[in-house]
């Protein structure tokens, strides 16, 4: 546990180390502010509608599942690869899943120091609206992004694990994201039982139909803690794999 | 505490490693010698668990790598070839990182003591992108001696750096060596002279020769070079040694000097000498020149090299 912990540490300090954190950081936060400043402007004036606490959710998971986490988690294992230094972390005395875990969980953190900035938002909303606004929406939202960002990170971990060059990982895992993100739409149109599987598989079903609606279901929770397991077994094994390679 | 046996490994079609077998004892120093893609590398990324052998076995202090690849590799002080280290990190931070990960106690004052050791202390806030490749290596070394191994593994563990640094490296491998056992590769052959008691010559894949320095060079120079020189003019004493039992190829380098070869079972020395101070010359000189393991090396590996001392036929073309 103790390496996780160590591996996790560093992985998290690393963000900060490059722009491309900073940068990413100050771009989401701003446009986040600026939407949100928008939309009380709007309601204020117009009169005609109540901003929801779950709008800056809403605005703030396209950047960060397509844009932040491909980005931030494709060098994790791949940049590790290209110059050499997994050389010194396999030998060293720790198992390849502690070192993949590791790594998910530093780049878990870093996702969620930055969601924890956009708590702001639902704040500033509770001050603005008479009675203040729904926590348990909140809550329940905010536990959905959570899971979301999880597997999404183990996707983005497990995908570098597979290459040794940081940028065809960064593809790699935001095809991979387009695709849990629409896999689940043919289901909506029509039946079957592929279909219905395929309809199970997609990220947003779990996430807009409960979590959003301030509904927290076991079966959603259940669908994203294995999809991350199975997720970081798979970046395990490839790292292990790489070995025989 | 190293314990290799029939250890071999392929790439695809390539055979990297054939079938070697060794044994490296604790308190050893063992080099490990041989032209570019040997495969000495190969065999020591096996033998610290970052490859798995297509067959045979390693063992690290009675530990299995592939089995007990844990408690092996607790055992190993490892420093690659290429000594890939986190750029984005200082040295400070870097070492206690790996001191972290192999869970030392009291992580901050042995890394310390580290730094100390390898007089790092100066440069321990600064980024390793910035350091020289000197200094790299130095925390390459300081990384690999951290956890006080059993079993220390370097690949090419002076190469970059400036000749006061070398004789620190060395000195401070011939010290770990005295408790730990050390296994370096180097293609710098005093170097191996110098610090190890054990060199093995790995060619293609194969260990070619496994001695002692000085038995190496014994040993594969059959007879031995002599050299003698004598005040004035030598051309007349060459009839007189020639018939000398044990002397087998002469011949005159100069016009006091002349050269010939005798076994180490039968050394003509002696008689060689009596011989020329009988006929009334001045003995000036009268000494042995083994090959250096330099030549010793040359021959092991160059296929079609002619080898002076075991064939007396000229190479031909």
């Amino acid at each position: 546990m103790s390496n996780i912990w160590t591996i996790a540490r560093r992985e998290y300090k690393l963000f900060f180390f490059s722009p491309i954190a900073y940068v990413f950081l100050f771009v989401t936060l701003l446009l986040l502010g600026l939407f949100f400043y928008l939309d009380l402007f709007f309601a204020v004036t117009t009169q005609q509608f109540v901003p929801g606490a779950q709008r800056t959710i809403q605005l703030y998971i396209f950047p960060m599942l397509f844009l932040g986490i491909p980005v931030l988690t494709m060098r994790t294992i791949a940049d590790e690869n290209r110059s050499g230094t997994l050389e010194l972390l396999l030998t060293a005395p720790i198992h390849d899943w502690e070192l993949v875990i590791g790594k998910w969980l530093g780049s878990l953190l870093f996702f969620l120091t930055s969601t924890l900035v956009t708590l702001v938002y639902p704040l500033i909303l509770n001050f603005q609206l008479d009675p203040g606004i729904d926590w348990g929406v909140v809550i329940s939202a905010y536990t959905g992004l959570i899971l979301l960002i999880s597997t999404m990170c183990a996707v983005g971990v497990s995908v570098s694990s597979f290459f040794s060059n940081p940028v065809a990982a960064m593809f790699a895992s935001l095809g991979m994201m387009i695709i849990f993100w629409i896999i689940g739409s043919p289901a909506q149109v029509t039946g079957g039982t592929f279909t219905q599987v395929l309809g199970y598989l997609g990220f947003p079903d779990h996430f807009y139909d409960s979590f959003m609606r301030g509904i927290i279901r076991a079966q959603d929770v259940i669908f994203y803690v294995s999809m991350t397991i199975f997720a970081l077994a798979l970046g395990s094994t490839s790292v292990e794999t790489r070995r025989w390679r | 505490m190293i314990h290799v046996s029939n250890l071999t490994k392929e790439y695809g079609n390539r055979r990297a490693v054939n079938e070697i077998s060794f044994k490296v004892e604790k308190g050893e120093i063992v080099g490990f010698l041989g032209p570019n893609g040997a495969g000495k590398t190969t065999t020591m990324r096996i033998l610290t668990g970052y490859l798995p052998p297509s067959s045979g076995k390693v063992e690290i202090g009675g530990y299995d790598i592939m089995e007990h690849s844990i408690q092996a590799r607790r055992l190993i002080g490892y420093m690659p070839e290429t000594v890939p280290l986190h750029q984005d990190m200082t040295v400070y931070e870097y070492l206690k990182f790996m001191a972290d990960l192999r869970k030392i106690k009291n992580a901050k004052q042995r890394v310390n003591e580290v730094l100390a050791q390898l007089h790092l202390e100066e440069r321990a806030s600064g980024y390793i992108s910035k350091l020289s490749k000197g200094l790299k290596q130095r925390v390459g070394l300081a990384q690999a001696i951290l956890h006080q191994p059993e079993v220390l593994i370097l690949d090419e563990p002076t190469i970059g750096l400036d000749p006061a640094q070398i004789i620190e490296v060395r000195n401070l491998i011939r010290q770990i060596g005295k408790q730990h056992t050390v296994l370096l590769s180097t293609h710098i052959l005093p170097e191996a002279q110098q610090v190890c008691n054990r060199v093995l010559i790995i060619n293609k894949g194969n260990i070619i020769a496994e001695d002692t320095t000085e038995h190496l060079q014994a040993r594969l120079a059959g007879s031995q070079r002599v050299i003698l020189r004598v005040r004035g003019e030598i051309s007349p004493l060459l009839p007189l040694i020639e018939h000398t039992p044990g002397v087998l190829r002469i011949s005159r380098q100069n016009d006091d000097t002349l050269e010939f070869e005798t076994p180490h079972a039968e050394d003509a020395r002696p008689q060689v000498a009596r011989a020329a101070i009988e006929a009334g010359f001045e003995l000036l000189e009268l000494h042995a020149v083994s090959l250096s393991l330099e030549e010793i090396f040359l021959q092991l590996t160059h296929e079609d090299a002619p080898v002076p001392m075991t064939t007396s036929e000229p190479a031909e073309q």
